[in-house]
Formats: structure tokens, C-alpha cells, sequence
């Protein structure tokens, strides 16, 4: 139950951040991908904040044997480059470059009122289930061969 | 395509500050990463990411809660966004699909991982980076013109 609270408390943090930077406006996201253009900074100044905190907690959480409400931390520890790490990344990258939505910002973006969030967001959701779908398949044949 | 007006850097490294905070806060409490696209496909039950979905599913809600009470007590954000509905579903299938088969997307892999010099981050946060620039500069300044 605590775990829910914190998990809600930092999900309100994280979509009044997104608002506070803009990040929930798409045109700011594209401004900053326009590399060539007009070139807007905004999204860099968001990353390196959000970094700082965050980089601060995990050189915290290395002296840490666990967090404050569970026990243990569950941090990624695959350290391998591979194809599909590059591949899933490059497909997510074109994507987001093409209307400037990414997961946050949409899912965030749905508290203004405007539909295009919505129907970012649920073809979003389609594309994670074709993943799941297709990976599944793969999964099935290699069993059934 | 509007270009929006200016965002004071401090205003922009602010927001940027509470996203930080969020992911240090349940980092901290929780031992988790505050990745967007891993939370969505866990509260979906789409994917099985460790996080218990309950949790997952109070994250997601709380993005569009905290945006609301951001637009409400201090800014409406202007927004501006394509009215393509072709656009935007291709561009949400294709962020969906490379999210899960890049197991992340700006937030854990471009804060979090980045934030941790996780190698798999970084080279992931080049990949996506190096992508948006592309696909802007192509729809830009070759399909639409300058």
C-alpha cells in the first residue's frame, strides 16, 4: 500500500514536471529535434535536471542495501549493446520524431483535453501488443521446432 | 508547424528537476526505475515488467493528474500538435513496438539509464536521439519542404 502511494506521489511528480517544461507540447519536442531549423534547447534543460536528482539517488542507493519499502532495488543489470536494443530504440526514435509524443508526454498529455494524445496513446498501446503478439509467435515456433 | 515561443532554460531545468525528483523518490522508497513505457505495458498487462501493476497502474495515473494540477495552478500549456490521425497512429504503433523491443524510452533509458551510465542506456538514448533528428529533418526539409 505504501509502495502504491509512492508509486502514484511520483507519477503526479513526474506529469507536473513534463507540464511545468512543456514537454507535454509536442511542438517543443519537434523544436528540439529540428536540429537544422530553428533549433529550441528546452528538452536538453529538462534532461540534464532530471538527471541531477536522479544521478544523486543511485550514487545514494550504492550505498544502500535496500530501498526504504521493499528489499532489494530492482535496477536493469543487463549490460549487453545488441541489435534489438538498437533496432527497438531507432523504430521508438522515428516514431517520436514524427508527431513528438513520447509515452510520457502522451499518457500526461491526456489531462488537457485535446483527442490526439488519445489516439497516440491507444495506437501505442497496439504497438506494444504487436510486440508482445509477435514475440509470442516467435517464442511459440521455436517451441513447437 | 508552429514553433512555440521560448521557454525560460531555468523554467525548462525546473521541470526537469521534479521529473529527476520523481525518478529519485521512487528509486529511493520503492527501489524502481520510472520508465514510462515499461509502467504502461505493466499496467495494460501487456508486458510483466517485476513492478507489482497496481503500483504500475498508480504511476500512470498520476502523469496525467500531476499535468492537470500544473495546468491548473500555474500554466496551460499551449499546446500544438498534428491533427493527422494517419500521423499519429503510425507514430504511436511505432513508439509502442520500439519501446517494448527496446525495453525503455525517454524516461528509463534517457533519465534513468543515462542518469546511471548504464551502457545499454546511453547507446539507446544515441539510437532515439539520432532517429527523431532524422525523421525531422526528412519530413522537414525533404517531404514538406522548408
Amino acid at each position: 500500500m505504501r509502495q502504491t502511494v509512492i508509486a502514484l506521489a511520483t507519477g503526479i511528480l513526474f506529469g507536473a514536471g513534463l507540464a511545468v517544461s512543456d514537454m507535454v507540447n509536442p511542438a517543443r519536442v519537434l523544436a528540439f529535434l529540428d536540429i537544422f531549423g530553428s533549433w529550441d534547447p528546452a528538452l536538453a534543460f529538462v534532461m540534464a535536471g532530471a538527471i541531477i536528482p536522479s544521478a544523486i539517488a543511485y550514487s545514494i542507493s550504492n550505498r544502500l542495501r535496500q530501498p526504504l519499502l521493499d528489499g532489494r532495488f530492482f535496477i536493469p543489470e543487463n549490460r549487453i549493446i545488441d541489435r534489438k536494443l538498437i533496432a527497438g530504440a531507432t523504430i521508438f526514435g522515428a516514431g517520436w520524431g514524427l508527431v513528438g509524443y513520447c509515452p510520457g508526454p502522451a499518457i500526461a498529455g491526456i489531462a488537457f483535453g485535446d483527442w490526439q494524445p488519445i489516439v497516440f496513446s491507444a495506437a501505442m498501446l497496439a504497438g506494444m501488443f504487436l510486440h508482445r503478439f509477435s514475440t509470442d509467435l516467435i517464442e511459440t515456433r521455436k517451441s513447437i521446432a | 508547424m508552429t514553433t512555440p515561443a521560448p521557454l525560460d532554460p531555468l523554467v525548462a531545468l525546473g521541470g526537469g528537476l521534479l521529473i529527476g525528483l520523481a525518478a529519485a523518490v521512487l528509486l529511493l522508497f520503492s527501489g524502481r526505475i520510472a520508465g514510462i513505457s515499461g509502467m504502461v505495458a505493466r499496467a495494460t498487462g501487456i508486458a510483466d515488467t517485476g513492478i507489482p501493476r497496481q503500483q504500475a497502474l498508480a504511476f500512470v495515473l498520476g502523469l496525467p493528474l500531476g499535468a492537470l494540477i500544473v495546468g491548473f495552478w500555474i500554466r496551460s500549456p499551449d499546446i500544438a500538435v498534428t491533427t493527422s490521425v494517419p500521423l499519429l497512429i503510425v507514430a504511436g504503433l511505432l513508439v509502442g513496438y520500439g519501446t517494448r523491443m527496446g525495453n525503455g524510452c525517454t524516461s528509463g533509458h534517457g533519465v534513468c539509464g543515462v542518469s546511471r551510465l548504464s551502457p545499454r542506456s546511453l547507446a539507446a538514448t544515441a539510437s532515439f536521439m539520432l532517429a527523431g533528428f532524422f525523421v525531422v529533418a526528412v519530413a522537414r526539409y525533404m517531404v514538406v519542404g522548408a
